[in-house]
């Protein structure tokens, strides 16, 4: 009985994965401590550092209040047509940040700052907090909110002493989530001329390619990352949540709205307003404005064509490599798959910028035939997205029991082929899904991509950037048009897992 | 439980099929054709690469990036580079890979087809086009007495929060260059130094130039050509815009060379040369002229499009291209806080 192979891919994996913060590392040492300290401690990091903080510590509040209380009314209240709304409210996922950000800019053009940071980010990024406070609330037990409001509290007390605590793990986990894209998201602030770590790297890379000043920043921005994944930790906390007593939760009562129905389909109304109807309204104006002649088919066929390629081929590579880490954690869990599995987990955190930098610099100098290929570009985008394949396969993998695979060996099937014709076949459904984030995080991808990609490589993104950047805002609106559509199947997919994963 | 070698083979094999099939399509796209680093305006590249395909059936692959990114790719790349052509937008870009002695020497003809003004002596590398530094300013809020007399004046307190710029893009840093070696570092620092208190930054020129139009600040330093530019499509960005030349010598008078040269380690020197010998000759010069670019055409005898004020008026400084300092530019304005 050996599992020497699989720990052995495992911790290939696992060992490529600290190859950004060991570039970070080593970049370090080889600056030296006078140049980096002059390039860390000096007053625009100060700048950049206020920048990202503010924008972290407004964007996440206000998007949890908005999250719960869209949760709340979708999922507790006889809110009219609270299916809609809640699909309304995942639907944001399919307008990459970016294209949300380019739609007010068109709407409103002197949008910028940290106000206008903040309101893209929110509209933005919202649903990551919306889907699992959503699943968390169908969940939850009515019987503890029974017990309180049998104890004389009004439904309000309820609602924050005995319902809102048990969402601190969905609160806390949708947060971090925002909190790295935030930190991670490049296009969405160049356009409302909000300057974060992420843009002033970007800056010092087109100034001066991958120079001290650039992996520097990448330094403090990591470290800023690293803060982030701590703080979601202590605040986590490790209550028990689970519930005693036998039998199942009996479903949750919904309250009803009354007089306040009118202010609560207001929010949703605004909310889906904000967050869709302002993207569909400035796309369909610079479409129409445009007409047939922006058009140019065989230059959106090309980028098309590269990006659902990309999306595909690295969807198959991050599946395929994170298959060994996600069995050995259900089968084989131990001290040092733990380890492991943090190494897995840790990369995704890292913004798209500084995995860039790290593969370029180590590919330019050390590693020179894998330099500027499919092949480099292929394992930033495996190394981003990780952890969003390594959660679905795992969940699917711990359902199939272990006897299956045990009785196919018994009838002459070897290890491996036990595992490929019985496992990976049940657990298929939640390699859809793993596909399909990490595809919907590839065809919205951009600075890695425009740092690493072959020469003459044209995504929808890409193209969509370079025009955007020249105003051509008309010329551009087709390729955001195909990213949305692109991004559409991807997104409902990601909804109705999240129904399920609520019991319905 | 026990897993065959085989399966872990399986998946390396799959990994080094992937870069293998990868490595094959370069070697392909190499035999196919030229690869030119480009960090000019990729509509204008665009347009070149078609007439030079046209008319000689070598295929031409871009990768677009900007100036100095590049430049500075080049470098770490070495003798593995890519590229077997590199453009640019302005000459500290040409200057820094020139200085690490990554050009082929251009071929004599291509050489004649360009004023001496316009190229380096060493002959490593040549202008392709040229641009000229502007104050692009709001019609309904500056009239022409209150305009800065020199880029200079920028610095004065007067001046404070009522200008743009884009200095992260390589053509505010051509500009920097250009006043660094016109009047030194000490007074480029204080500059810069002045520009952070009063300036608003954006990112990239026409963005710099939309602001202006739509009141948001009262006037920018960018190119002459995006007015033009803009002017020639919906006009929607620039209907209130109107350029100011610097001209008297002035800094801010600058006229910013854009290079092109051959790489040393082009494995195809010779549909390189050729490339350039294009772009430098008359049907490159003509797109200019009669493309939507609005640069000025800097090709013996080529004229440039007739609605720009001639290139000869603009009262340029001296300045050697070949010797701006993208290093000490990019050093002293991120030590500005501009970067």
């Amino acid at each position: 009985m050996s599992n020497a192979p699989v720990v052995l891919a495992a911790a290939i994996v696992s060992l490529v994965s600290l190859l950004p913060v060991g570039f970070v590392i080593w970049i370090g040492i080889q600056t030296g401590w006078e140049t980096a300290s002059a390039l860390i401690f000096r007053p625009r990091v100060g700048e950049l550092l206020i920048n990202t903080a503010m924008l972290v510590a407004v964007t996440i509040p206000i998007s949890i209040i908005l999250a719960v209380t869209l949760a709340w009314l979708t999922e507790r209240t006889d809110l009219r047509g609270a299916r809609i709304w809640s699909w309304f409210a995942v639907a944001p996922l399919a307008v990459p940040a970016f294209v949300q950000s380019y739609a007010w800019v068109s709407l409103i053009p002197g949008l910028h700052g940290l106000f206008g940071g903040v309101l893209v980010s929110v509209l933005a990024y919202f649903p990551f907090l919306y889907l699992p406070v959503s699943a968390q609330l169908r969940r939850l037990d009515p019987a503890i909110e029974d017990a309180a409001a049998s104890l004389g509290n009004d439904p309000w007390r309820v609602f924050f002493f005995a319902v809102l605590p048990q969402l601190r793990l969905a609160i806390c986990g949708g947060s971090l989530l925002i909190g790295l894209h935030l930190l991670a998201e490049y296009g969405l602030y160049v356009m409302i001329r909000f300057d974060t770590f992420t843009t002033a790297i970007v800056d010092q890379f087109q100034s001066a390619f991958n120079g001290p000043a650039a992996n520097m920043l990448g330094g403090v921005l990591v470290v800023c990352c690293f803060g982030l994944l701590g703080l979601e930790a202590l605040l986590r906390g490790n209550e028990r949540y689970a519930r005693v007593g036998s039998g199942a939760a009996r479903d949750p009562i919904k309250q009803r709205l009354g007089l306040l129905a009118i202010p609560a389909f207001l929010i949703c109304l605004i909310t889906a307003g904000l967050s869709l109807g302002v993207p569909f309204v400035t796309l369909t104006r610079w479409l129409s404005l445009g007409g047939i002649g922006s058009w140019r088919l065989d230059l959106i066929g090309t980028a098309l064509g590269q990006t659902i390629i990309f999306a595909v081929a690295g969807a198959l590579l991050t599946t395929t490599i994170t298959v060994p880490m996600a069995w050995l954690s259900v089968r084989a869990p131990g001290r040092f798959q733990r380890i492991m599995e943090a190494c897995h987990y840790y990369v995704g955190s890292l913004p798209g910028v500084v995995v860039a930098l790290a593969l370029v610099t180590v590919t330019v100098r050390v590693a020179l035939p894998l330099y500027q290929t499919v092949f480099t570009l292929l394992l930033a985008y495996a190394l981003l997205f990780l952890p969003r394949s390594l959660v679905g396969l795992r969940t699917n993998i711990a359902q199939v029991p272990v006897e299956l695979e045990q009785a196919a060996m018994a009838l002459g099937r070897s290890p491996a082929q036990a595992v490929r014709q019985i496992t990976m076949r049940l657990a298929a459904p939640g390699v859809a899904v793993s596909m399909a984030l990490v595809g919907l995080g590839i065809t919205n991808e951009l600075t890695a991509t425009l740092m690493l990609a072959p020469n003459g490589t044209r995504t929808l993104a890409m193209q969509f950037w370079s025009l955007t950047s020249e105003i051509d805002y008309v010329g551009a609106a087709p390729y955001a048009l195909m990213m949305v559509l692109l991004s559409l199947p991807m997104t409902l997919l990601l909804y109705a897992q999240s129904k399920r994963m609520g019991g319905r | 439980m026990k897993f065959s070698l085989s399966s872990l083979a399986g998946v390396v094999a799959f990994a080094a099929g992937l870069a293998g099939s990868t490595m094959l399509a370069t070697a392909q796209s190499e035999s196919e054709g030229i690869v030119v680093y480009n960090a000019q305006h990729e509509s204008l590249t665009e347009a070149w690469a078609a007439g030079f395909t046209k008319e000689t059936g070598i295929k031409v692959t871009l990768r677009n990036g900007s100036d100095m990114e590049f430049a500075n790719q080049l470098v770490q790349e070495g003798a593995a580079s890519p590229a077997d052509v590199y453009l640019t937008e302005n000459s500290p870009g040409m200057a820094l890979v020139d200085s690490a002695n990554l050009f082929e020497p251009l071929n004599a003809d291509i050489l004649a087809q360009v004023p001496e003004n316009y190229r380096p002596t060493n002959g490593h590398w040549v202008g392709v086009a040229a641009r000229s530094t502007v104050f692009v300013y709001d019609k309904n809020k500056l009239t022409e007495d209150k305009l800065p007399k020199s880029l200079l004046d920028l610095a004065e307190s007067s001046w404070k929060g009522r200008w743009a710029a884009s200095p992260s893009g390589a053509d505010f840093q051509a500009i920097v260059g250009a006043l660094l070696q016109l009047k030194g570092e000490e007074a480029t620092a204080a500059w810069l130094k002045a520009m952070k208190e009063n300036f608003t930054p954006y990112k990239g020129n026409s963005t710099a130039m939309k602001a202006v139009n739509a009141g948001e600040v009262e006037g920018a330093v960018i190119y002459h050509y995006y007015y033009f530019g803009d002017q020639a499509k919906t006009g929607e960005n620039s209907k209130n815009i109107a350029s100011h030349y610097f001209k008297n010598e002035d800094p801010g008078a600058f006229v910013s060379v854009s290079g092109g040269g051959v790489l040393a380690s082009s494995k195809q020197k010779e549909q390189a040369q050729a490339f350039v010998k294009w772009v430098t000759g008359k049907g490159g010069q003509e797109i200019l002229r009669d493309g939507t670019s609005f640069e000025y055409a800097v090709g013996e005898g080529a004229t440039s499009n007739p609605k720009l004020v001639p290139l000869a008026d603009l009262q340029a400084p001296k300045v050697e291209p070949s010797k701006l300092d993208s290093k000490k530019v990019t050093d002293l304005m991120t030590a500005a806080g501009l970067l």
